[in-house]
């Protein structure tokens, strides 16, 4: 119930692929919101790509391309109206289904006794559209620390059960783009509802469709479309290839063993000495799901609530008890922070926490990458043992 | 208040989600009442904490609650009383920081929270047949006693038990009403020792180490349980393999920033491990190699 | 817990400042009655000429240590407060005033006053915590009205401020701002300034001034080579470390470390 986008996608029986074209998606994201959905998507906000409310698909970025590398985004014209030519924004999903702040309870005093009433959730039916593979891949990383574990984070779980999912296929990479070698993209595999492939130039604008559900094959027969031919599967397949060929940028094979192999590298050092501790790369960073509370109160002490706020292993308080606390040094934060995302994640969830989406790599602001960085300690190794723990 | 209304709502409920959110969420404290404050030594005060719904309290030696004292703000505390009691629970805790020290203000009477229990619990049954050896030292003894209690309830199932005892001096020492029992008894070894002690003091001074040194436990056929600081945590390691014991026989607790319990906050992080989770109890030489790391 | 009804006295105390920071307390419009029904406001000429005789529970201190007049006085305050709250860059680290701390302060009194023979100043201008014990430093020029109120809030209820020294870059993501500097090129002191602004400055297209002083942790000199291949001299960089808090350590240090003159 609460993955239906994911657990069930494996059994939708094979729908050929179809295609619609500009005015389709217009349908699309109309139809969607008079089923009572809110369509959240990518749009031009502040000179970046945000993902944002759509009134329509007017909203849609159209002809804008993004230009990344590390501590650098531009928003530049592309030659066509492509709407998806763009890669991923600063803001992944994670605002939708993790919020920045949440209020976990509110609480009364009456003399020595005190009541605490649970915050209510909202999880309004939301439709993510333009979500790219190595999003899905990051989706299905906090599922499972959100859901999967010993414990159900409710809000999390009721935001994420009202979601459906449109994914698109890249058909282009930034330099900060790395998803190739982390196997999460660009072409989405699973966890979608519905997955568009963007065909624009040479006098046409379509979009290959096809459905991960039932439900998203339910809407896809709502729609004014026609069967896809073997022109517009080759021309979709040509573009996601076009994508993953371009990457220029990989994360070092064996990434786990080779940071597990170093926790005491002089490296550590070197890069804490560029290291802003800003926060910035946990912050923006799809997977992250650190987050602190703080107790509010108002002035009297007789009303307080207990808020949950994104935290980030940069900070001291962080791993703050009392005498101070246990990562002094910016070293021992920048360790803990490529350690948790590459190497012990996957002793504590099955899988890397990294998708290789690259927004930690654009968008530090002195432009530390995390692929290099490994390269780095794996350079600077005596000689680096296979040894996994 | 609306509380809970079983006491499953602390523990995990996988797929519970059509139940109302306050009965499932982990992150909403249950209301307990402080029935009575113990000041134990300076700046240490162990609360007896009855729920208010009545409905029974599970908890098992070495795990932990958060507790929450209103408007203030949460702890981890390990539990420090008798956990086949289930009608009510015992914390021990230091006042030390703002929350504590706020905790230390309330009378007995006082409304508060309590999330949990979470993490790991000592083994029990893993020190059958064994010679059992306890290391700690001043608050150190707090989590231990739970355990302590339960090898002395089925105390035929060991060898023999000894607890060696550390303090930096003679006005710190805690609970010193059950080290004055557990002494009085034939079946077991309480090595109580000071670090510095006035004139006269007629106990031992000295080392832990050394007092480790003394006990007479048979080290190819012990387990140990460990409650230091970490610094002192590996002097006691290094005394116990001296006396022939591995790592693999030696349990510890540890102590990291907690904010939820349940592995969601990420700050607990221990190497791989979340210290809520795989935690506070180890065994050592499942973390041994983590512990050499500086500020992991 | 029993609270007492007596409730405690609060002073508000001025030295070296522009009187913004006490001004945003009275800018807590809202609040303010709140404010005034929790405390006795025993001396706070901004507001009342009301004075009552100290000790005081709580002295709340703005502005910076100028003069050798000043030591004397914030002795005197410290002896009669149970706890000393310090507000604003000025009290915190000398405030833009401490821009004399990097020149030559004779010359300066010479040119500012028709009778520099009047002036006893000292030749620097440092914050509260140099010379007494302060039990907490809100920062900001001026302090955000908002965290003055946590800070009174926490101090009445005995809780830990929410008043985290992060950097400003947690405000702007938290708040779905997006990072001038990496977007459009802009400079910004954000990564190694403390929080508690809002991120206001990134959220209007600007770079963060540092207003709040430096973060914890805070590493300029790496922002610095940063900002110098975005186009910043070394001019350019020393003066944008000199403004409100330039004699916070790390921002002192960054500043001295391209004053080339």
């Amino acid at each position: 119930m609460l993955t239906q986008s994911n657990g069930v996608a494996a059994k939708v029986a094979q729908r050929p692929a179809e295609v619609i074209d500009r005015a389709g998606l217009g349908a699309l994201i109309s139809l969607l919101q008079s089923d009572g959905y809110r369509v959240i998507g990518p749009q031009v906000g502040d000179g970046a790509i945000v993902y944002e409310t759509l009134a329509s698909a007017d909203d849609l970025p159209a002809g804008w391309l993004d230009e990344q590398s590390p501590g650098h985004y531009r928003l530049v014209r592309g030659p066509d109206a492509a709407v998806f030519a763009h890669t991923v924004g600063p803001q992944g999903w994670k605002r939708v289904l993790f919020p920045p702040r949440q209020t976990l309870w509110e609480g009364e005093r009456d003399g020595s006794q005190f009541s605490i009433e649970p915050a209510e959730i909202e999880a309004p039916p939301t439709v993510l559209l333009g979500v790219r593979a190595c999003e899905l891949a990051a989706i299905a990383i906090q599922d499972r620390v959100f859901l999967e574990g010993a414990y159900v984070d409710a809000g999390y779980a009721a935001r994420r059960a009202a979601l459906f999912i449109i994914a698109v296929n890249c058909a282009r990479s930034t330099s900060t783009c790395f998803c190739v070698s982390m196997q999460t993209g660009p072409k989405a595999r699973t966890g979608y509802d519905l997955a568009l492939t963007e065909l624009c130039g040479g006098g046409r604008h379509d979009f290959v469709i096809e459905a991960g559900t039932e439900r998203g094959a339910e809407v896809i027969e709502r729609l004014e479309r026609r069967a896809a031919g073997p022109e517009d599967l080759a021309a979709a397949a040509a573009a996601v290839e076009r994508a993953a060929s371009t990457q220029t940028r990989a994360m070092p094979p064996d990434a786990e063993g080779i940071l597990k192999a170093n926790l005491e590298s002089t490296h550590w050092n070197e890069v804490a000495s560029r290291c802003l501790n800003c926060t910035n790369c946990t912050l923006v960073c799809p997977t992250c799901f650190c987050s602190t509370v703080e107790d509010v109160t108002d002035l009297g002490g007789d009303h307080f609530s207990r808020e949950r706020r994104w935290d980030s292993c940069f900070t001291l308080d962080h791993s703050y008890i009392h005498g101070g606390s246990v990562r002094r040094e910016g070293a021992s934060r920048y360790r803990q922070w490529l350690t948790h995302k590459l190497a012990h994640w996957h002793d504590q969830f099955g899988s890397s926490g990294c998708t290789g989406c690259g927004r930690c790599v654009a968008w530090c602001p002195v432009g530390i990458d995390i692929t290099a960085e490994v390269a780095a300690i794996a350079a600077a190794a005596p000689a680096a043992p296979k040894d996994k723990r | 208040m609306s509380p809970p209304e079983t006491v499953s709502a602390v523990q995990a409920v996988p797929g519970a989600v059509t139940q109302p959110a306050s009965a499932l969420d982990p992150m909403v404290p249950r209301a307990f009442r402080v029935e009575h404050v113990r000041r134990e030594v300076k700046d240490v005060f162990s609360w007896q904490l009855r729920p208010l719904d009545g409905a029974a309290v599970q908890i098992a030696p070495g795990q932990f609650n958060m507790l929450y004292a209103p408007g203030v703000g949460e702890v981890a505390i390990s539990v420090s009383g008798d956990c086949s009691d289930d009608s009510a629970l015992v914390h021990t805790i230091r006042a030390v920081g703002t929350v504590t020290r706020a905790m230390a203000q309330l009378q007995a009477g006082a409304m508060v929270g309590v999330r949990g229990p979470f993490g790991s619990a000592w083994p029990i049954e893993a020190g059958y047949g064994k010679d059992v050896v306890f290391i700690t030292g001043t608050v150190g003894l707090a989590p231990l006693r739970p355990l302590i209690y339960e090898v002395l309830k089925r105390r035929e199932k060991y060898g023999k038990v000894i607890i060696t005892y550390g303090s930096r001096g003679v006005d710190d020492i805690l609970y010193e009403r059950d080290l004055h029992t557990w002494r009085g008894r034939f079946d077991m070894d309480v090595n109580v020792t000071v670090h510095t002690a006035p004139t006269g003091y007629r106990g031992l001074v000295g080392s832990v180490a050394e007092a480790v040194n003394r006990s007479t436990f048979e080290g190819g056929n012990a387990i140990a349980f460990v409650c230091r600081s970490e610094a002192l945590t590996l002097a006691a390691v290094r005394a116990l393999q001296q006396r022939g014991m591995t790592t693999d026989c030696m349990y510890t607790t540890l102590e990291r920033s907690m904010k939820c319990g349940i592995g969601f906050c990420g700050h607990c992080q221990f190497g791989p491990t979340f210290m809520c989770k795989e935690g506070p109890v180890y065994r050592f030489d499942t973390i041994e190699r983590l512990f050499a790391i500086r500020e992991l | 817990m029993q609270r007492t009804k007596v409730k405690p006295k609060l002073a508000v105390w001025k030295f070296s400042s522009c009187d913004g920071c006490q001004l945003s307390l009275l800018d807590c419009e809202d609040e303010l009655l709140a404010v005034a029904g929790a405390f006795e406001i025993a001396y706070f000429l901004e507001a009342t000429r009301a004075q009552t005789r100290g000790p005081y529970d709580v002295s709340v201190v703005e502005g910076s240590i100028a003069n050798l007049h000043d030591i004397e006085r914030i002795k005197k305050i410290r002896a009669e407060s149970k706890a000393l709250i310090t507000i604003g860059a000025c009290a915190t680290s000398g405030g833009i005033q401490a821009l004399r701390n990097f020149g030559n302060y004779e010359a300066f009194v010479r040119a500012v006053y028709a009778r520099p023979d009047f002036i006893e100043g000292l030749a620097t201008s440092t914050g509260i915590a140099d010379h007494v014990k302060v039990d907490y430093e809100l920062r900001g020029c001026p302090v955000d009205k908002r965290q003055l109120l946590e800070v009174l809030s926490a101090f009445l209820n005995k809780r830990a401020p929410r008043v985290a020294p992060h950097s400003v870059c947690v405000e702007c993501k938290l708040g779905g701002a997006i990072c001038v500097m990496v977007a459009h090129g802009t400079p910004c002191l954000g990564p190694v300034t403390h929080a508690g602004c809002g991120a206001l400055c990134p959220r209007h297209d600007r770079g963060c001034y540092g207003c709040f002083g430096p973060a914890e942790g805070a590493n300029p000199a790496s922002l610095s080579r940063h900002l110098a291949q975005l186009g910043l001299g070394e001019r350019e960089l020393a003066e944008l470390y000199r403004s409100f808090n330039a004699n916070a350590e790390p921002f002192r240090k960054e500043g001295a470390a391209h004053d080339n003159e």
